[in-house]
C-alpha cells in the first residue's frame, strides 16, 4: 500500500483513553475499593550487606489487626528473576521472595498484611531482627576483584557467570580483519560513566492481589508484563499458571521500571497467606530505592581512525553496575554494543568486552533506552572528538560513516539481547533528512558562525548527535491479537499489548482500522488481561507498534476475508471483487452492503457463525528507528550552570501511526535525558544508604526547567512494519546526553565524561582547563 | 459556614467534619493523623492522585477554597468548612471541561496519572488569567510533575482551552 493512500494510520486519532483520564475516572489500580482488603507493608534492611541471623515475629503477630507476616521461614525459596523477560529469562535466577541474606539498603526483609495501614506499619517495628553484618562493595572494579565480598555466594542460584567475582553476566565478541589499530592515524580512548538514575513514573508501583470465585488469585497490578508476571508469580509461588489472573488497568507510566516483578510474589503470598485481598503500593521513597534503576556504567571506548575520517578499528569495553540482583545484567549489557557499534562502520576490527557486576547498592532493571543510552553517550562524544582531531566537521563525519540502507553489520548477528542475534540489513533510514532538518530548524550554521571567539561570562555553543535503537527483539519478541466483530459492524480488539500511556491502544486500532476500512473509533480495545486477552510478551524494547501493530494487522486480514465470504453472498459477487472502504463492501460496481448487514447475517440470518480471527507477529528483524539531536546551550562561566536554550530532534520512525502520540513519545523521551544530562543522579553515602530518594532532592524537570523542545518526526517507510512503522518510544532518551556535552565542549572548549553536568562540575572543568 | 460550627472534637481519634466537595455537602469521619487526600479517596474521589505523598509532585492538586492546593499535605480535619474542587467536579466524560477537552485534542494525555492535577492548576490559571502567556503557564504548572510528555503538548493545551474559553 502507497503512503499515500492510508485513510486511518499516519492520520490524526485522539488516545481513545485521554478524555476518561483527564476526567479522572477511576481507571488506575488503586482505584478500586475491595471488600476487606488487607494493607501489606515490606520491612526493609538497613544494612547494605547483611545475613539475618535470627528474625522474631511472636510480638508482630500480635498487634491487633495484624493477619500475616512473612519472613524467609514461610515463603516458597525459589531462585527466579524479577526481570519481565520472555522465557527462559536471559537474567540470572539470583533472587528470592524473601532470603536469609540482605543485599542492599532497601533489600527485602520482611512482609506484613493487616487490616489498616497503621497496624502494618505498628507490626513492622516489632519485628526483631538480628544481623550478622558483612563487608560490603560498591564500586564495580572493587567488586570484580579476588576477596572481594561476593554478594551471591547461595548455592541454589542459576546463571551467575562468576559469583565469585561479582559478575552477573558477561559478554565477549570481536571481528578481526587484520591488526589492531594498524591502518589508524590516530587512536582514542576515553572513559564516560553514567550514575543511577530512576525512572520516576509518577503512578508508583502497586498491586492489589485478591482472589475470584472460584479461588483462583487475581493480580491487579501496575505493569508493562502481565504475561510475564503471571508466569514469575507462578514459579515463586509454585502455583499452576491457571491459578492465576493478571490484569493491566491503566498505568501511570513505567519506562521499564515496571518490566518488572516488584511486589506482585509478595503480595500474592500474603494473599495466600490470609485467604483475603491484600495491596501493596510503594511510598516515592520506596520507589526510588527499592524498584528499579537504569544501570549504572561505565564504557571505555577505544576507537582508531584515519586522516580522511575512516573509522579502521573500536573496541569497547562497558562495566555495568547492576546492584544487588542481575535483572536485565546480561541484555542491557548487550544492547549497549548491539545499538550502538553497527550505527557507524568500522573499516577493520571491532571488539566488545561487557560486564554486570554485583554491587552492594540499588537493583538496577529496564530504562527507556536499555543500554544504547549509555553506549551513546559514548560513542556521539567520541564522534566529536575524533573530528576535531582530524579537523572535519562533526556533522559530516557523522553522514560519512553512518549506516546505509541495504547495508547490514557483524555486529547484528554476533549480539542479541542474551544470545546471538540476527542478521539483518537496514531496510529504511529517514537519517541524512533528519539531519539536514535539524541543521536547519536550529539554524546550526548561521549561529555557529555567530558563536565565534565568544568572550565574556556567558558562552553558547551547538551540539549535536545522532542514534539507533531496535524495533523488538527479533526472533524473541511475540504478540498477539483476536478481533471480535459486532452487530453495529464494530469490532472488539483484544490485546496482550500493555498500553502503559503510551497509546498504544488508539494506534493498534488504527492499523486495524486501516486493513478494515473503518474508522479507529470503530474499535473497542481491550489491553492486558491474561484471562481476556492473547498473549503478547509487553510493552518494552520499543516492540509494540513494530510486534504487536504487525499481529493486529495480521488479525484484520482475517477478519477482512470472513466479512467479504460473508458479503460476497449477501451482494452475489465474486470474493476476489470485493474491498471494505468506509464502513462498507464494495464490489466493483458499486454495489454494497453495510458491515452492520455482514454482521447480522453471518449472527443471525445465515451460515450462521461470529466473525473472530486471532494472529501472531514473531519478526525475524529489528528496524532500527534513527534520530538527529541537536542542542544550543549557553554556559555560564561564572557559575557552570548549563542553560539549553534550544533543543531539536529529528527522529524516523518509518510511518508514524499516529503522528502526534508519536511526537508526544519522543517530547517525553528528550525532556527525560535532559534530567539525566544536567540534573539527576541517585547518590549514596558510603554506607550505601541513599541520600535523595525524593522528588525534592532528586530533580527532574518541570514546566520551568524545560528548555524548547521541537520534535520533528522524518517519514520513511518501513517494509517489514505494519504501514511501514518502526518504533519511537526508546531512542528519544539517548540524545541530549552526546548532544549536550558537545554543546558544551563548542561553547567553553571543555568536556565532561560523567553525567550529570552540574555546574560544580562545569565550572571545575573550566578552571582545571585555565579557560576562565 | 459560622464560625461556632467550625468547633471540632475528635471521638477515639476520629473527627465528624462538614465540607463542600465539587458543590456537594458531605460529611467526612477522618482520622486525626489522616491528610485530604487519603480522605478524599476513600470517599470516592479518586481523581486525586498520589504520586509523592509529601507535597512534590502536585498529581493530588484540588481546588481549596477557591486555590489549588496539595491534597496530600493538608491535615483533613482542617477541611472542615471547606469548599473542594476536584477532578470529578471539573467536567465529565458525558460533558467535559473545555480543558479536558483540549488536553485530549492537542494530545496532552500520555498515562493521564498527573493530568487531574495539571487540569485543576490550569483551571485556577485560567480563571484568574484568561489569556495567559506560555510564561505564565509555565510558572503555574511547575508545581505538577510529568515524566511522560515533557510538558510540549500541555502547555499547547491550555493555550488551546484559553482560547475556547474566550470564544463561548
Amino acid at each position: 500500500m502507497e503512503k499515500n493512500d492510508f485513510k486511518v494510520v499516519n492520520k490524526r486519532a485522539l488516545k481513545m483513553d485521554s478524555l476518561g483520564l483527564a476526567c479522572g475516572e477511576p481507571v488506575f489500580t488503586d482505584d478500586v475499593d475491595i471488600n476487606g482488603m488487607l494493607y501489606g507493608r515490606i520491612l526493609w534492611s538497613p544494612y547494605a550487606h547483611a545475613r539475618i541471623t535470627k528474625i522474631d515475629t511472636k510480638e508482630a503477630e500480635k498487634v491487633p489487626g495484624v493477619k500475616a507476616v512473612l519472613t524467609y521461614k514461610n515463603v516458597p525459596r525459589v531462585p527466579h528473576t524479577t526481570a519481565g523477560q520472555g522465557y527462559p529469562e536471559p537474567s540470572p535466577y539470583d533472587t528470592y521472595i524473601l532470603d536469609n541474606k540482605v543485599r542492599f539498603v532497601g533489600d527485602r526483609v520482611a512482609a506484613v498484611a493487616a487490616e489498616t495501614p497503621e497496624a502494618a506499619d505498628a507490626a513492622l517495628k516489632l519485628i526483631k531482627t538480628e544481623y550478622a553484618i558483612l563487608p560490603a562493595v560498591f564500586d564495580t572494579f572493587e567488586a570484580m576483584k579476588d576477596g572481594a565480598p561476593v554478594i551471591h555466594d547461595e548455592k541454589d542460584a542459576k546463571n551467575i557467570p562468576d559469583a565469585g567475582h561479582n559478575i552477573a553476566a558477561k559478554f565477549e565478541f570481536e571481528v578481526k580483519n587484520g591488526e589492531w589499530f594498524k591502518d589508524a592515524d590516530f587512536v582514542i580512548e576515553h572513559s564516560y560513566k553514567m550514575p543511577y538514575l530512576q525512572h520516576c513514573a509518577i503512578e508508583p508501583h502497586i498491586v492489589i492481589t485478591s482472589f475470584d470465585p472460584f479461588g483462583r488469585l487475581v493480580i491487579r497490578t501496575s505493569t508493562q508484563v502481565p504475561f510475564h508476571v503471571r508466569r514469575i508469580v507462578a514459579q515463586a509461588l509454585k502455583l499452576p499458571v491457571k491459578k492465576i489472573r493478571v490484569i493491566k488497568p491503566r498505568i501511570g507510566g513505567g519506562f521499564g521500571s515496571k518490566q518488572e516483578v516488584l511486589l506482585e510474589d509478595i503480595a500474592a503470598a500474603l494473599s495466600l497467606k490470609t485467604g483475603k485481598p491484600v495491596k501493596i503500593e510503594y511510598t516515592r521513597r520506596e520507589t526510588f530505592i527499592s524498584s528499579r534503576t537504569r544501570h549504572p556504567s561505565t564504557v571505555r571506548l577505544k576507537t582508531g581512525f584515519k586522516k580522511d575520517g575512516t573509522i579502521t578499528d573500536a573496541e569497547m569495553d562497558i562495566v555495568l553496575n547492576t546492584g544487588a540482583y542481575g535483572s536485565h545484567a546480561l541484555t542491557v549489557m548487550m544492547c549497549s554494543g548491539s545499538h550502538t557499534i553497527p550505527f557507524y562502520k568500522v573499516k577493520n576490527n571491532i571488539k566488545f568486552l561487557g560486564r554486570s557486576v554485583y554491587t552492594n547498592l540499588p537493583v538496577a532493571g529496564a530504562y527507556r533506552g536499555y543500554g544504547a543510552t549509555q553506549g551513546f553517550f559514548a560513542w556521539e562524544s567520541q564522534m566529536d572528538i575524533m573530528a576535531a582531531k582530524i579537523g572535519m566537521d562533526p556533522v559530516e563525519f557523522r553522514k560519512m560513516n553512518y549506516i546505509r540502507l541495504g547495508e547490514g553489520s557483524p555486529v547484528f548477528k554476533a549480539m542479541g539481547e542474551g544470545r546471538e542475534g540476527v542478521e539483518q540489513v537496514i531496510t529504511s533510514i529517514g537519517l541524512y533528512e533528519g539531519i539536514e532538518k535539524g541543521l536547519k530548524a536550529i539554524n546550526w550554521h548561521a549561529k555557529k558562525e555567530k558563536n565565534k571567539g565568544g568572550k565574556g561570562m556567558l558562552r553558547r555553543g551547538l551540539g549535536m548527535a545522532c542514534m539507533m535503537q531496535g524495533s523488538g527483539i527479533p526472533e524473541v519478541d511475540m504478540a498477539s491479537a483476536t478481533i471480535k466483530m459486532n452487530e453495529d459492524g464494530s469490532f472488539n480488539l483484544m490485546v496482550g499489548a500493555a498500553d502503559l500511556g503510551t497509546g498504544s491502544d488508539t494506534i493498534l486500532a488504527q492499523i486495524a482500522a486501516e486493513v478494515l476500512g473503518v474508522k479507529a473509533e470503530d474499535f473497542i480495545v481491550y489491553s492486558s488481561d491474561t484471562d481476556l486477552t492473547p498473549f503478547d510478551v509487553g510493552a518494552y524494547a520499543s516492540s509494540t507498534t513494530f510486534i504487536s501493530g504487525n499481529a493486529v494487522k495480521k488479525t484484520a486480514e482475517k477478519v477482512r476475508e470472513m466479512i467479504i465470504a460473508v458479503a460476497a453472498k449477501i451482494l452475489d459477487r465474486k470474493k476476489e471483487d470485493l474491498r471494505l472502504e468506509g464502513g462498507k463492501v464494495i464490489a466493483g460496481d458499486g454495489a454494497a452492503c453495510g458491515l452492520s448487514e455482514v454482521a447480522n447475517t453471518s449472527l443471525y440470518y445465515y451460515d450462521q457463525h461470529q466473525i473472530i480471527a486471532s494472529a501472531s507477529h514473531y519478526a525475524h528483524t529489528s528496524p532500527p528507528p534513527f534520530a538527529a539531536n541537536f542542542a544550543e546551550v549557553e554556559v555560564d562561566t561564572g557559575t557552570g550552570k548549563i542553560k539549553i536554550l534550544d533543543y531539536v530532534s529529528c527522529v524516523d520512525c518509518g510511518t508514524a501511526i499516529n503522528p502526534e502520540l508519536a511526537e508526544g513519545q519522543n517530547d517525553g523521551a528528550v525532556l527525560n535525558g535532559i534530567g539525566h544530562t544536567l540534573s539527576e543522579e541517585l547518590e549514596f553515602s558510603s554506607n550505601g544508604t541513599p541520600l535523595n530518594a525524593s522528588f525534592r532532592r532528586y530533580k527532574i524537570f518541570n514546566t520551568l526547567d524545560m528548555p524548547p523542545i521541537k520534535t520533528f518526526l522524518i517519514p520513511t517507510f518501513e517494509p517489514n512494519g505494519p504501514f511501514g512503522a518502526k518504533s519511537v518510544s526508546e531512542i528519544g532518551i539517548n540524545g541530549p546526553l552526546p548532544a549536550v556535552a558537545n554543546a558544551l565542549y563548542d561553547a567553553v572548549g571543555v568536556r565532561l565524561f560523567d553525567s550529570p553536568f552540574t555546574p560544580e562540575k562545569v565550572l571545575a572543568a573550566i578552571k582545571k582547563a585555565g579557560k576562565k | 459556614m459560622k464560625k461556632e460550627n467550625m468547633r471540632l472534637e475528635a471521638v477515639n481519634g476520629v473527627f465528624g467534619i462538614s465540607l463542600t466537595v465539587n458543590g456537594v455537602k458531605r460529611n467526612f469521619a477522618v482520622k486525626n493523623n489522616e491528610f485530604l487526600l487519603n480522605a478524599l479517596r476513600r470517599y470516592g474521589y479518586k481523581g486525586a492522585k498520589k504520586g509523592c505523598d509529601t507535597g512534590d509532585c502536585g498529581s493530588c492538586t484540588v481546588i481549596f477554597n477557591g486555590k489549588p492546593a496539595l491534597a496530600c499535605l493538608i491535615p483533613a480535619f482542617t477541611a472542615h468548612g471547606a469548599e473542594i474542587t476536584t477532578i470529578e467536579g471539573v467536567g465529565t466524560v458525558q460533558n467535559p471541561h473545555p480543558l479536558q477537552e483540549s488536553f485530549v485534542e492537542a494530545g496532552a494525555v500520555q498515562c493521564g496519572f498527573c493530568i487531574p492535577g495539571m487540569i485543576l492548576s490550569s483551571k485556577h490559571l485560567l480563571d484568574v488569567n484568561p489569556s495567559p502567556s506560555e510564561d505564565d503557564i509555565k510558572k503555574y504548572l511547575d508545581g505538577n510533575l510529568c515524566r511522560c510528555t515533557g510538558y510540549v503538548k500541555q502547555i499547547q493545551a491550555v493555550k488551546m482551552a484559553a482560547k475556547k474559553m474566550k470564544k463561548a
